[in-house]
């Protein structure tokens, strides 16, 4: 994967079908400490301490169509190699929170990508989970809540096209904002 | 700036607009979204169905993500089930092959052969 918005689609995933139905999803970057952190905090059924030992090893999975699960293990593999760290804790019945922080400028740190198609995609695909994404860039913050959102459009689909597209400009807009000293 | 209240008046005009309610006894389109279906770039291909059975109001498709099918080497997979549940698995579906596989089969009835997943599993 070359854009860590395809590992954050991916990570918030496993939230998904852990039947979680709120989900935080934190971005940080902060030029001035040098540091990206990206963070997911779900409710969903979480994992038991013996599941939670084993998400890291890519041997391990809990599916039954094949015997590999690569998901957590090669965010842990990029935060690592960008002189980060990776952090999990799960509760059973209460969710689990992840966190992954990567050295901003670090050479080997993919680029952010299509941010916007991750949490575009994330949006209208399940809209029985409620996401509150938050975006900031140093001191700027961008925040995007579902739940709010719902209560606007009282009823009517995301899946409608003049909605999806005001949610990928809104998002898109708002990005651009919060990283305008650094274009 | 897209603003919530130009969310609002979106709001208005699609409210409207419906007449009809969601129908669920029409074809069911489904894609892989594990690691491995996102990795070969299931993402788009999502997006492009979405929006292309949004676009053609057809209200009785709906189109969710699954998880790995077991083939992640044909990823992006994308299967069609019929109104009687028959399955078709398309492979290695690029964002322009969406429209046809919406246009061609789900609304045309004729399966997209080129995509099949028959053509690549020997």
């Amino acid at each position: 994967m070359n854009e860590l918005s395809l590992y954050l689609l991916d990570i918030v995933q496993n939230s998904i079908k852990a039947d979680s139905k709120n989900i935080i999803i934190n971005i940080t970057e902060d030029t001035k400490e040098d540091l990206l952190s990206i963070e997911v905090i779900d409710d969903g059924k979480g994992m038991s301490e013996e599941t939670l030992k084993k998400v890291t090893d890519p041997f391990f999975t809990s599916r039954s169509t094949r015997r590999v699960g690569l998901g957590i293990p090669i965010f842990k593999e990029l935060c690592e190699t960008c002189l980060g760290s990776f952090q999990i804790k799960s509760q059973e019945k209460k969710g689990t929170r992840l966190i992954g922080t990567l050295k901003h400028s670090n050479i080997d740190r993919p680029p952010m990508g299509n941010i916007v198609d991750t949490i575009y995609t994330l949006i209208i695909n399940d809209e029985e989970v409620e996401i509150l994404y938050n975006h900031s860039f140093n001191d700027k913050k961008f925040t995007l809540n579902t739940k709010e959102l719902k209560q606007i459009l009282d009823g009517i689909s995301f899946k409608q096209m003049d909605v999806m597209i005001w949610i990928k400009d809104y998002i898109k807009e708002g990005l651009r904002f919060i990283k305008e000293e650094e274009l | 700036m897209k603003s919530l209240e130009d969310l609002k008046k979106i709001r208005e005009a699609a409210a409207q607009k419906m007449s009809m309610r969601e129908q669920k006894d029409g074809y069911r389109v489904v894609v892989g979204m594990a690691t491995c279906g996102i990795t070969a770039g299931a993402r788009p291909v999502l997006n492009a169905l979405v929006e292309e059975v949004s676009k053609r109001n057809l209200l009785n498709v709906t189109v969710t993500q699954v998880g790995c099918m077991g083939q992640c080497a044909l990823e992006p997979i994308v299967e069609v089930y019929d109104k009687a549940g028959e399955r078709t698995t398309y492979c290695r579906v690029k964002e322009k092959d969406a429209q046809r596989i919406i246009t061609e089969h789900v609304i045309g009835g004729k399966v997209v052969d080129d995509l099949l997943i028959t053509k690549f599993l020997k």
